[in-house]
């Protein structure tokens, strides 16, 4: 049977529910509006640990184990672990889930990882590969900004352009069997480059490739974007939701009040200071983990489009003068 | 979305219409009166030590010692990052935020060791600086040598 609608698109047949969602975050994101949601808010966003890298690795290791736990399952009744996240090599993901001693296939789509660990994984159910998968992203504000930008007590200014690396780790099951929301449809974006070359405004670096598979999922499925209760980009914050307004307006996608991003969601922008919004792999993974699964199982919504956005920077490659390619992947999650 | 040259020319100019600006008048004025501020400190420790008679090139050092120990200081204490978020450039220019610069990255690489972290990482903001700041100063030495003899 093949499940291919679209170039972008695949139809999932067989069920895959989302049986339950783990989230753990940071301290600032347990202050800002979703606080009251996320399983766990950090006090100390070291953990205990000696180092960032290490604390983000914390963070994985017991946002997955709780997801693991919550749906009723042991490490030995899970089939394959998909995660990622923004360090080099993915060493948060891989040193925080090292005694998981689970099958692994470790994905990078930067801060769109989330998407790409649910696409991925819920392909592998329906083609049977699979019948539970523990899959997840997250990200840590210091070892991003010390990989990515300047050091956190460097006394410079950041742009209002600039959005905030969500500290914290989201993660979900997947099983054949069980109850929950279903992954009905998976878009996969292509790689996008709309020739922005500022990495403090990846919004806008990214809101193109959020563009183009909007487009794509909507042309592709036949669906209009009323049918959905939430259209959730990933971490796009102002600049970039404004952009994905205007050009997919242009495309013919007209939103009604349901489009919204995780970045913006996660934080108070006037009182965190966050500029433009939340960002990084886990700002989709605890916005979909702690928040948006909460109000689908509680049927506050029956469904939603959610588009986790990547930035595809390589700061050398980046400081060689060429511009940020973007990639977003999107995930039709419906109640039955 | 369409990738187009002319697509991607239209987007970027739509990118600046849409993204918020910094306050340039607003910065300018609190990088103002901040690095004004610190030159002012400095100024007055010169004072001081030169009421004790202390020789110019000692009071230069005593000054700049001070000055670089109380930014590594505050940068410690995570309050220099604090005041640059205000003050920007007026905490960037002035010799505390060269310390600043050598300070922040020293803390963060620490955890990598005192050679390959600390040693190593700790001019990575500040090593240009030194580098064209020294390449600079042979130049203008080279000139004044032929021009001023």
């Amino acid at each position: 049977m093949y499940k291919r609608i679209g170039r972008h698109t695949v139809k999932i047949e067989n069920p895959v529910y989302i049986v339950s969602a783990a989230s753990y975050a940071g301290k600032k994101e347990g202050e800002g509006p979703l606080g009251k949601y996320f399983d766990f808010v950090a006090e100390d966003i070291m953990l205990g640990e000696k180092s960032w890298e290490k604390a983000e690795s914390m963070f994985f290791k017991k946002a997955f184990k709780t997801a693991m736990q919550k749906a009723g399952k042991t490490f030995d009744d899970i089939d394959y672990l998909l995660a990622g996240d923004l360090l080099n090599q993915c060493g948060g993901s891989t040193f925080g889930l090292r005694d998981f001693k689970i099958p692994y296939f470790g994905i990078y789509g930067a801060c769109s990882t989330f998407g790409e660990a649910i696409s991925l994984g819920s392909m592998l159910i329906d083609g049977g590969f699979g019948k539970n998968i523990l899959c997840g992203a997250g990200s840590h504000f210091c070892s991003a900004e010390k990989q990515f930008r300047s050091p956190l007590e460097l006394g410079t200014q950041r742009p209002p352009t600039s959005t905030w690396t969500v500290t914290g780790s989201g993660a979900v099951v997947l099983s054949s069997e069980g109850s929950g929301p279903k992954v009905t449809y998976i878009t996969t974006g292509k790689i996008i480059d709309m020739g922005i070359k500022d990495s403090g405004n990846m919004g806008a670096a990214m809101a193109g490739a959020a563009c183009d598979v909007i487009e794509a999922h909507f042309n592709e499925t036949g669906r209009n974007p009323d049918y959905y209760d939430v259209i959730a980009t990933g971490d796009l914050g102002d600049v970039g939701k404004a952009l994905v307004k205007k050009y997919a307006g242009e495309a013919g996608i007209i939103f009604n009040n349901n489009l919204t991003d995780c970045g913006i969601e996660i934080f108070d922008n006037e009182t965190q200071d966050t500029h433009c919004g939340g960002s990084g792999c886990a700002c989709s993974a605890v916005t979909f983990s702690g928040y948006f699964y909460k109000k689908l199982l509680k049927k506050d919504i029956k469904n939603i489009l959610l588009i986790p956005t990547g930035a595809l920077m390589n700061t050398d490659i980046s400081q060689q003068g060429e511009t940020i390619p973007a990639i977003a992947h999107a995930v039709a999650i419906e109640m039955g | 979305m369409e990738t187009t040259e002319k697509k991607k020319k239209e987007y970027q100019q739509a990118v600046k219409v849409l993204s918020p600006n910094s306050h340039i008048i607003k910065n300018c004025i609190w990088a103002f009166f901040s690095g004004g501020t610190i030159c002012l400190i400095g100024h007055i420790l010169r004072k001081i030590f030169e009421s004790f008679n202390y020789s110019e090139d000692k009071t230069a050092l005593l000054v700049n010692l001070i000055l670089i120990g109380s930014s590594a200081l505050l940068t410690g204490l995570g309050l220099y990052s604090k005041m640059g978020k205000k003050c920007g450039a007026g905490t960037v220019v002035p010799i505390t935020g060269f310390a600043n610069s050598m300070v922040s990255p020293s803390i963060e690489y620490k955890t990598q060791g005192f050679i390959f972290g600390l040693g190593a990482k700790m001019f990575t903001v500040a090593g240009p600086v030194l580098v064209y700041g020294i390449t600079a100063s042979v130049v203008v030495g080279i000139v004044h040598y032929f021009i001023a003899g």
